[in-house]
């Protein structure tokens, strides 16, 4: 009897706690009217919101929505002006660029010549430390900014002739290089900027479609709320009351909200999802190509791997590779194989290069290059494949599994997954030329340009030259598409340059990265652009 | 007693020194250079690395390191994250609210796992003894991030009745479906700890005496039974309180909870020592004192404990 009264307490309390459970799911619902901002996903920007100290898409996401460069890309990658009037060159090497007038800051100053150069100086300077110096790499006068220890503070080949107008003096004549200028490093800065970095990172004042809703508006790890910048106008406007990053740490807990709601936007449905997200969503999602890709990187440091049977080799593992089957089975379509380096969005793309044979499955082939290796030296058994990858993001785990049972199936040969617990160890064990066998690599386009794909990756001494890759046929090809007079011709170099890649398999290309996104029942008029992100200014509430 | 509680403090002393010592090490010694990490996937010029590697002070060897971070906590000044942030407001943001999540989940464990516990070890080998073993067994088995997801999903998403993430200022109300899925495997602990005390006490001299004396069942249950079960109960609740605070990086990560947890995992994948000791230190001296107060409550849960 006296057991039964504390059983109906327990009750009481589960009730209780029930309730106040219920109380606290009903806090969004009121959220559907046309003002309100639309609500996105985001992580945590890595850095201050400052265009050249931001490296990655968290801060990049945010920072593309603060300021406007000299031009910007459409849904396509179509170059578009923004601040600029006219960017005009001769020769390819010498730009005189004009900006349009009456463009201001949000804090109500004028865009200049000066805004622009002051802000390349100072992202290119070493002893700033700016993450994304190396994007004005082309620029004359860049070395002696950029070398260890420099205090040297201005590029000698930029001058402002006039409020504005400026001049840009190139290295070497690049005929791709204006295609450049809509990367976020290239936009302008404020004076104000300059007198605190620290508090500008924090509350920055931008001249793009969007700006800070209030002073403080970037709640760490939490929510960057956004709102139209009246001043805009240009190409981007915004379509919508204002947009509110939403910070995530993982896809999966984004994705429950983008089911209940409380998420107007997902860029990419995690792969505990990709299996089920065209169900829960009805019509509300895309797969849309953009320009990334995934490949394997095959250091020629490793003596198994250079020379002549190294090329066999490489070919053979190539062809080994079902990569119909993987992005089929294992992404569910969220890749295309690749048929060359760069990425089928890109102007001047080519899926029918001599050579991309080398990219098709072909085990039998496969079999018989690796035997023709053997005979000119045999493979040293004692350092037998690995796959490296990174296991703290990315979930790259699936797929170099499956490509490391597909080798060993078709080649019969001893390889396996090497999983590094940092993506830093990762890195420093190719920075410093470490590596024990391939590395997971790939790329998603600054610019859209087929040599953003080739000349950082595959040019001797390039930054992301993880392979180590030197050849100097390749290098003078590029830079023969680079001095080309039209796109047209440059890509024709670039693609000729391509040709050599498919023959050598520096990296192996693997497939072609397609974004899988849904959006909520609360908004419409969704798209993604050429680089794989929403055009967050032209989505509408309903 | 006022002496006793001098001494646990001053030996918080050497404690400090020694863990903020191992840890920065640990992180120290971690593989990868943390430059790599602030670099990204392109890598940055040699210019900007050597300038980042002065400006964090990676260039120096580990003691200057150390002694650069002691010299800081002693003057307040913490320094900053590899994103330029003050890592005390760090952490004056994280751990209110992984605080919050913590107590709420300990509330939950302590008042229905001894609630539970008591009412099974009365009825030992009833049905409803036998009902909440089995249930407590499946909690104990069934990993955390399993919990999480189903409770997410069935009461967020499918029925609606929470939000299934929380919201930056983390309200009490949606905090209470994290803090039960964070409670859940404690939970199961203590009611089986409070069990099996109480069904040892239950046959207790004590408890025979205290009956023969005619007092009330229910002064005799809660006076003499629980009241005396506590012990061992309470020593596991003190403990839980820390592991609850640093160890809920799985909880927070499913409900989007910015705490503590994600914090210290996402500064130990960059190899930000100094984030990470900071916050160590700070759960240390958290663990250092709920075992304080778990060695007073002692005293006064069971008289014959004294201290000196």
């Amino acid at each position: 009897m006296r057991l039964a009264r504390i059983s109906k307490v327990v009750g009481v309390a589960l009730t209780a706690a029930l309730a106040l459970t219920a109380c606290g799911g009903s806090g969004d619902d009121a959220a559907s009217s046309t003002d309100r901002p639309i609500v996105v996903d985001g992580t945590e920007p890595q850095n201050p919101l400052i265009p050249t100290s931001t490296n990655e898409v968290g801060g990049g996401a945010v920072v593309d929505l603060l300021f406007s460069g000299l031009v910007s890309y459409d849904a396509e990658g179509v170059s578009q002006n923004e601040m600029a009037e006219s960017i005009e060159t001769e020769d390819a090497q010498n730009y005189t660029i004009t900006l349009a007038e009456g463009k201001t800051f949000t804090n109500g100053e004028p865009v200049t010549a000066q805004s622009f150069v002051d802000s390349w100086n100072y992202g290119a300077a070493a002893k700033n430390a700016q993450l994304a110096s190396y994007f004005f790499e082309s620029i004359e006068g860049y070395a002696e900014v950029s070398a260890e220890g420099s205090d040297v503070e201005e590029m000698s080949g930029l001058t402002v002739v006039d409020e504005l107008t400026f001049t840009v003096a190139l290295n070497q004549p690049e005929s791709d290089w204006p295609l450049r200028l809509g990367y976020s490093a290239f936009s302008p800065l404020p004076e104000v900027a300059f007198e605190d970095f620290e508090a500008f990172g924090e509350n920055p004042i931008g001249n793009g479609p969007y700006k800070f809703a209030a002073e403080g508006a970037w709640e760490h790890n939490q929510q960057i709320e956004l709102v139209p910048n009246e001043d805009y106008d240009g190409p981007q406007a915004a379509q919508n009351a204002g947009v509110t990053f939403k910070m995530y740490q993982n896809g999966s807990t984004a994705y429950q909200d983008l089911i209940s709601d409380n998420l107007d936007v997902l860029k990419t449905v995690p792969t505990s999802d990709v299996q089920n997200f065209k169900n829960d969503l009805g019509d509300r999602w895309l797969e849309s190509p953009y320009a990334g890709n995934q490949t394997i990187s095959i250091p020629y440091y490793l003596e198994n791997w250079d020379g002549e049977d190294g090329k066999l080799r490489r070919q053979a593992i190539s062809m080994a590779i079902d990569r119909e089957e993987i992005t089929t089975v294992i992404f569910n379509n969220g890749r295309t194989p690749a048929t060359e380096f760069t990425a089928p969005v890109l102007e001047g793309y080519d899926d029918s290069l001599p050579g991309s044979e080398n990219l098709e499955f072909n085990p039998e082939r496969a079999v018989e290059l690796w035997e023709e290796a053997e005979a000119i030296e045999p493979y040293d058994e004692s350092e037998p494949l690995t796959i490296a990858y990174n296991a703290d993001a990315g979930d790259h785990r699936t797929w170099v599994e499956a490509v490391v049972n597909g080798l060993k199936n078709n080649l019969d040969i001893e390889v396996s997954g090497l999983p590094f617990s940092t993506f830093a160890e990762l890195r420093t064990n190719a920075t410093d030329k470490t590596l024990t066998g391939a590395i997971r690599t790939g790329w998603q386009a600054d610019y859209p340009s087929l040599y953003n794909f080739l000349g950082p990756i595959h040019a001797t001494g390039a930054g992301s030259n993880d392979s180590v890759y030197a050849n100097e046929e390749f290098d003078n090809a590029l830079s023969e598409g680079l001095a080309a007079d039209s796109v047209e011709a440059g890509n024709e170099a670039m693609n000729k340059a391509q040709e050599m890649l498919l023959e050598d398999l520096p990296s192996i290309p693997l497939w072609y990265q397609v974004a899988q996104g849904g959006w909520s029942q609360n908004v419409d008029n969704v798209e993604f652009g050429w680089n794989g992100v929403p055009l967050y200014n032209a989505i509408t509430t309903k | 007693m006022t002496w006793y509680i001098i001494r646990r403090v001053l030996q918080l002393i050497p404690v400090f020194i020694g863990a903020t010592l191992l840890v920065y090490f640990l992180v120290f010694s971690l593989p990868g250079d943390p430059t790599a990490a602030i670099c990204g996937e392109r890598g940055c010029t040699p210019g900007v690395e050597a300038a980042l590697r002065e400006q964090y002070n990676l260039d120096q060897p580990f003691w200057v390191q150390y002694f650069l971070f002691l010299k800081g906590v002693l003057t307040f000044d913490l320094g900053v994250n590899f994103a330029g942030r003050e890592i005390s407001t760090i952490i004056a943001e994280v751990f209110p609210t992984t605080a919050r999540l913590a107590i709420m989940a300990l509330v939950f464990e302590a008042v229905f796992g001894i609630l539970f516990g008591l009412i099974a070890g009365l009825r030992k080998g009833k049905i409803f003894d036998s009902t909440v073993l089995v249930v407590s067994l499946v909690v104990i088995a069934v990993p955390i991030f399993v919990l999480g997801f189903l409770m997410q999903f069935l009461v967020g998403v499918k029925l609606g009745w929470a939000s299934p993430t929380v919201s930056g200022a983390a309200p009490f109300s949606e905090l209470i479906l994290p803090a039960v899925v964070l409670g859940l495997v404690s939970f199961a602990y203590v009611l089986r700890l409070t069990r099996t005390s109480i069904i040892e006490n239950v046959n207790a001299d004590y408890v025979r005496t205290a009956t023969a004396k005619g007092l009330s069942r229910r002064r005799v249950v809660t006076v003499h039974i629980l009241r005396n079960s506590m012990i061992p109960v309470i020593t596991f609740l003190g403990a839980d309180l820390g592991t609850l605070m640093g160890g809920a990086i799985v909880t927070e990560g499913i409900f989007n909870v910015n705490g503590v947890g994600n914090t210290l995992y996402r500064a130990v994948l960059n190899g930000e020592a100094p984030v990470v000791v900071a916050i160590v230190t700070v759960l240390i001296l958290i663990f250092v004192i709920a075992n304080l107060v778990v060695d007073l409550l002692y005293a006064w849960l069971d008289p014959r404990i004294r201290y000196a």
